[in-house]
């Protein structure tokens, strides 16, 4: 811990609270994200992982406690204003639009564009190369760049969406499950995928339900149980025993062993 | 296939084509081109900015009277207020224009489905239409400005006939092109485009990655009125006077255009040239059976079949373009 603690998070939650109506959905949760670390956020469903990074993302306001950007409190108002400041997420649903081709998908909402006055337009050429050229660079040989995005497979999409957040020069990647859907290998791909980018310094906030996924590459373990944060702690504090334990559930799995017991 | 929405739609004009250039003598004069090209373009005009709107996902049911709105506007503006008719267009194209961009906020706050929001803008519009034309001329229909100052002028913008290699054109297959052309190009190569075609296909994905989904959409609702200005002029100088009643059920022949051309009705999918193949389709159709001197009740028949041929064939390809999903 005292390795990072000394410099300001690229981004710091502290106690904040979420409610949706009459839903409980987040209560003083607190994380930190560091330049060139992983920050791993584990919980069962319905635990608050979702509405976790949509704060971080712009997309909801919490209602109570702080979110700090560069040691700066802030309050994000829109996805475009997390952009700007350099959060990139890749949702759960992955926020692609499975009808366009992939290259439209790939510079979604930050177009490209040349020439001046009404003659202004994308940058098309440049848009197929680049999208081309950064999937290559991620081991994903697309025969063509213009096929919807809908035909590729799970974790090609998944990539796809990852590899459109680096591009943007993203200091902060937060990936919502992004191996949750994902087969064994595409699952490798995908992790591989994610410790590049740490190792170019970006801040990863990586959310899984998996605490082998998350023990494979984290820095950091944030647990959310119903909304409340059942533990925090840093990759020397921890195992992947006790962690595994801690997200099953603990003392409830002990319980539940206990109730399971074939009477002998 | 997956790229070229309008190819279905291309396939069948020509077969209709092909179907009435044997069964009717007169199809294949000039004269008949001018007409069946005449009649593609009163449609073809609104298909464009209605199928750019059904691709950003929302329809627009009060398309079709806004056209007789625009035009009871500016013939009643000119008629009451001035003795020039350009004030009177110019006026109409700000009146126009807001009730286009009145769809799109509403839409946007209320978050209804623009089923219902344009339901009710096309309800009181016709309303307005009938009720604010017999309270300023006594009648349904509007009192002529022929003899108006800018009548000759406005008239060959918006209803001149233009003498092509002996053929009759009317203007309106000019705005056509022009419309369609500007509509490629928005959709194929800017960044407009781009938005146009998330906003219909995942709303939410492209709110998150930073597209400004209601200012597009309010976009797309404004471009609906701009055709429906043109129309509308047209109305009213190919004629001097407008009828109040008029324009309503247009809005559905809009949208069977832009659907036949190969637009997705949940929106994501579809283009500009492919309208205009729905709206040709639409105009030999109606002049073909004329010309073959068929029942016109055939007409309808014919329309419901391409209808539904066009629909089947969107919904396979969107489903081969989602399988994986
Ligand atoms: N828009 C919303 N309105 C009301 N309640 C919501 C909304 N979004 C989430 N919730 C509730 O908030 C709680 C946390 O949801 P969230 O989506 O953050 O969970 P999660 O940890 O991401 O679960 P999963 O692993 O299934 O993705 C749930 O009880 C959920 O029902
Ligand atoms: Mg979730």
């Amino acid at each position: 811990m005292t390795r990072t603690d000394s410099r300001t998070a690229l981004v710091e939650l502290s106690g904040v609270s979420k409610h949706y109506g009459n839903v409980r959905a987040l209560e003083g949760v607190s994380l930190e994200v560091h330049a060139g670390e992983i920050t791993c956020v584990l919980g069962d469903n319905g635990a608050g992982k979702s509405t976790l990074i949509k704060i971080i993302a712009g997309l909801h306001r919490h209602d109570g406690g702080t979110l700090a950007l560069d040691g700066e409190e802030t309050r994000l108002a829109s996805p475009r204003e997390a952009l700007d400041r350099g959060i990139a997420t890749v949702h759960q649903d992955l926020a692609v639009v499975p009808l366009m081709p992939v290259w439209r998908n790939f510079f979604l909402g930050s177009e490209p564009r040349k020439g001046i006055g009404p003659f202004k337009r994308m940058d098309v050429d440049h848009m197929r190369r680049t999208t081309r050229a950064e999937l290559l660079r991620m081991g994903i040989d697309l025969r063509d760049v213009d096929q919807p995005i809908g035909t590729l497979s799970g974790g090609e999409r998944q990539c796809v969406a990852i590899a459109r957040a680096v591009h943007f020069g993203a200091k902060v990647l937060v990936l919502d499950e992004p191996t949750a859907a994902l087969g064994v290998k595409q699952s490798g791909v995908v992790l591989k995928y994610v410790s590049a980018a740490r190792d170019e310094g970006l801040g990863v906030v990586f959310i899984t339900h998996n605490p082998h996924h998350a023990y494979l590459v984290g820095d950091r373990f944030v647990l959310l149980k119903r909304g409340t944060m059942a533990g925090s702690h840093t990759r020397d504090s921890i195992t992947l025993d006790e962690l595994t334990r801690q997200m099953a559930g603990g003392t409830e799995l002990d319980d539940l062993r206990h109730e399971l017991q074939r009477p002998s | 296939m997956l790229t070229r929405p309008e190819l279905g739609s291309l396939v069948g004009a020509i077969a209709v084509f092909c179907c009435f250039a044997l069964a009717a003598d007169g199809f294949l004069r000039a004269s008949s081109l001018g007409t069946v090209l005449y009649a593609s373009s009163t449609i073809g005009i609104m298909a464009v900015p209605v199928a750019l709107l059904m691709i950003g996902g929302e329809f627009d049911l009060s398309a079709g009277v806004l056209v007789t709105s625009s035009a009871l506007v500016s013939s009643m503006f000119s008629y009451q207020m001035t003795a020039n008719v350009w004030v009177g267009v110019g006026v109409s194209l700000l009146v126009t224009l807001a009730v286009g961009a009145f769809n799109g906020i509403m839409l946007a706050r209320t978050k209804l489905p623009s089923f219902i929001v344009t339901l009710g803008t096309f309800l009181m519009l016709t309303g307005l239409n009938l009720g604010l034309t017999k309270l300023v001329s006594g009648t349904v229909s509007t009192k002529t400005i022929a003899d108006m100052e800018g009548f000759t002028t406005a008239r060959a913008l918006f209803a001149s006939t233009l003498t092509v290699g002996g053929t009759h054109i009317k203007v309106t297959v000019l705005w056509w092109l022009a419309l369609v052309a500007l509509g490629s190009w928005i959709l194929l190569r800017t960044r407009a485009g781009n938005w146009i075609f998330a906003v219909g296909g995942n709303e939410n994905a492209a709110r998150a990655v930073g597209v400004p989904v209601t200012r597009t959409k309010t976009a797309l609702y404004t471009g609906v009125a701009f055709g429906a200005w043109i129309c509308g002029q047209h109305l009213l100088f190919s004629y001097d006077v407008v009828q109040s009643g008029e324009g309503v059920g247009n809005e559905l022949i809009y949208i069977i255009a832009a659907v036949i051309g190969g637009c997705l009705i949940t929106g994501g999918h579809g283009s500009a040239v492919g309208s205009a193949v729905g709206a040709l389709l639409f105009g030999m159709t109606s002049k073909g059976i004329v010309f073959a001197e068929w029942n016109p009740d055939w007409f309808k028949f014919f329309l419901g079949a391409m209808l539904l041929l066009a629909t089947l064939l969107n919904t396979w390809v969107r489903r081969r373009a989602e399988a994986s999903k």
